[in-house]
């Protein structure tokens, strides 16, 4: 884990004259516990910004403490190098749309989106409004309560009345997540649409893994407080540094290894007794044991003996023990001669034959997929339950 | 389905035969008696009885002695127009203290709300009558509230409370504060705080916040807190008769005592009846105003 903060102050730019969202050292300790711990972090001007975690893990009270609405216990917030960590949420240039949208109950939809340009005394309230509303297609609701509309347009009705302020940064807190899920699939669309359209930084919190990856850039992945990872999403997805990213974000099969030798490239990893070699790039251990992680979807499942198209990592003596077909690919355990089962999900291309339970068979894939984690960390860290997903 | 609708349509007429029943026996008949001794020939009495003779004058009679002010200086102000102003200023005494307090308890008392809450009608496991008495005692004129204030020469060396307007106020409000904190309590506690974070967010500083989303969104609490505040207030008669002087006389204290020592029944029921009309009619015109219909 300390590798993991490490790795994220790295990434940070330095520079003073960084115009966008920057978190320096910030903490949060409430009573009883720390909810945000010496968080460093930086959030480029235009950027569409994921902060990604199980809840609990202090994404909503990083969120907060931007938004003001909660006070931090120690370090720093800066906007455009100006300092705000102890602004008030009324003097600083960021607005938030809320969880539960929290729009005004006695406001219709036009008075709500003006709530801000009120406030702030600004002229021109009414054509301002309207061309907000429109851009949300709500134009025609304008004299409506909130409770008379649907949870999507309230949504945009909330989205509105925090953009029409053009804040330098807008807070999204798990915005989407009141809605079903063909819906939240279209708002995360049209969202993606808008931030790209006003330029505006977006930083959104979710829990859920699908939806950071769709929508934002850059993901930075919490756990207790902390950033365990932070890159764009497919490098998040393919080379993950701590086991709870290789499970929070997808599934990941990690099995046990013994380190032999590091040599150029490539760490040579004993599995069982079959001889596996990992990139340096996506070994993340300095130790002599290590979890080698494989993602379902890259392991290649085949007849005992059979040439697949995978040279390198080739690990017989498996035997089906589950067979769930989906549709577009059919997910598969195998238990191995070593008593774990893994994972595979096979695409259903047509080329292949279906594997049934109690089948021998080989598994198979390239050595580039496979990624090597710190044998220190817990290996079921970050997995969703069955029913969770 | 239409007859699922007929039966629960059914139900519901019964579930509301005990009430009505209820209210036909001691609302309406009394009140339709009542309704009636405002009519009587007032030459009548008690012993004698009445004769029932359409006698409107009783009303007018009524107004003219108990509900004509004498002058403006309010020690020739009428009794009704005395309980109007004082039932007003109590109700408004309330709805500044109850504000503050069940704000408090909605938003700041944590687990402590329901404590505070048993707190505000703890008052009731007491009589009022022995209450209004303690106030009483509370101040005279050798207690130490009145000392205090003229040590400290807010009141003059032979300045007093008791029987005095402030103390007919004073206890009306302190009376009715619980009617005026759990309306009030109960409509602050249902805002949802997030919608005061997201005022603060759109640049409202608290105070405006407040004002433009506190305040609207607890506005049936305090239609309702100051209604149940105001009516039985402006006809209370206990602490006007306990607190006060003969100066300081409300309507429910002459009612009072044309009933029961002057026994002058048609003119006691008219004043009960114009008491009635009157408040009602500015009930009427106090929601209407603050567009809470729906609360009727």
């Amino acid at each position: 884990m300390s590798k993991a903060s490490e790795e994220t102050t790295t990434t940070v730019s330095e520079g003073a004259d960084f115009d966008g969202l920057r978190m320096r050292a910030l903490t949060k300790e409430f009573a009883r516990f720390t909810a945000v711990d010496s968080l460093d972090l930086d959030v480029p001007r235009g950027s569409f910004f994921a902060l990604l975690g199980p809840s609990g893990c202090g994404k909503t009270t990083t969120l907060r403490m931007v938004a003001g609405l909660e006070e931090p216990t120690s370090g720093s917030i800066t906007l455009a190098g100006k300092e705000i960590t102890r602004a008030k949420p009324y003097q600083r240039p960021v607005n938030t749309v809320f969880q539960n949208y929290a729009l005004f109950p006695h406001l219709d939809i036009f008075e709500n989106v003006a709530f801000g340009l009120r406030r702030r005394k600004v002229g021109d309230v009414d054509s301002q409004v309207t061309a907000m509303l429109d851009l949300v297609e709500l134009g025609s609701q304008a004299r409506k309560k909130p409770a008379q509309l649907s949870g999507g347009q309230q949504q945009r009705v909330a989205l509105a009345r925090a953009l029409i302020n053009h804040p330098e940064v807008l807070l999204l807190d798990e915005p989407l997540g009141a809605l079903d899920l063909k819906l939240r699939r279209s708002m995360q669309i049209e969202l993606k649409r808008i931030q790209t359209d006003v330029g505006l930084t977006f930083i959104h919190v979710t829990h859920d893994q699908e939806e950071a990856m769709t929508m934002a850039d850059t993901v930075a992945v919490m756990n207790h407080g902390i950033i365990e990872q932070m890159g764009a999403p497919a490098d998040l997805y393919e080379n993950p540094t701590t086991t709870f990213v290789a499970n929070f974000l997808g599934q990941s099969n990690l099995i046990e290894g013994r380190i032999k030798g590091r040599d150029g490239g490539l760490v040579r990893v004993d599995m069982h007794g079959i001889d596996v070699s990992i990139p340096a790039a996506r070994a993340h251990t300095e130790g002599d044991l290590g979890w080698i992680g494989i993602r379902p979807e890259k392991v290649l499942i085949g007849d005992p003996g059979e040439e697949l198209d995978a040279p390198g990592n080739s690990i017989p003596g498996g035997v089906v023990t589950d067979v769930s077909f989906v549709g577009v690919s059919t997910a598969y355990l195998v238990k191995m001669p070593w008593g774990q089962e893994l994972q595979v999900f096979q695409q259903n291309t047509g080329h292949r034959r279906l594997y049934s339970t109690g089948e021998p068979v080989e598994l198979s894939w390239r050595p580039d997929y496979a990624f090597l984690l710190d044998h220190a960390q817990d290996a079921d860290a970050g997995a969703q339950k069955k029913d969770e997903l | 389905m239409s007859d699922t609708v007929r039966r629960k349509g059914r139900t519901g007429y019964l579930l509301m035969l005990p009430g009505v029943i209820w209210l036909l026996i001691f609302f309406l008949i009394p009140f339709y008696s009542l309704v009636a001794a405002s009519l009587y020939d007032p030459s009548g009495s008690d012993i004698d009885g009445y004769q029932m003779t359409y006698h409107w004058g009783n009303y007018w009679d009524a107004l003219v002695q108990y509900g004509k002010p004498d002058g403006w200086a309010p020690a020739d102000w009428s009794p009704l127009i005395r309980s109007l102003v004082y039932g007003g200023l109590a109700t408004f005494f309330c709805l500044i203290l109850g504000y503050v307090l069940a704000y408090a308890i909605a938003f700041k008392a944590g687990r402590w709300k329901n404590l505070m809450l048993v707190l505000v009608i703890a008052p009731f496991f007491t009589s009022f009558l022995i209450r209004t008495l303690s106030w009483k005692l509370l101040l005279a004129d050798d207690g130490w509230i009145v000392n205090t204030l003229q040590f400290l020469h807010i009141l003059g060396s032979d300045g007093h409370l008791l029987a005095t307007p402030v103390a007919v106020v004073t206890g009306l409000t302190y009376n009715f504060l619980p009617f005026m904190v759990l309306p009030l309590f109960a409509s602050i506690d249902k805002i949802d705080y997030r919608l005061i974070e997201a005022s603060n967010d759109l640049y409202a500083n608290p105070l405006v916040g407040f004002f433009k989303v506190t305040w609207p969104l607890s506005l049936p609490g305090v239609v309702s807190g100051t209604l149940l505040t105001f009516i039985p207030a402006v006809g209370d008669y206990i602490n006007a008769e306990l607190l006060g002087s003969t100066s300081t006389r409300m309507i429910g204290s002459v009612i009072q005592s044309l009933f029961t020592e002057a026994n002058d029944y048609p003119a006691a029921s008219a004043l009960s009846v114009m008491l009635m009309i009157l408040i009602i009619g500015m009930v009427l015109l106090y929601v209407r105003r603050a567009g809470t219909e729906e609360l009727l």
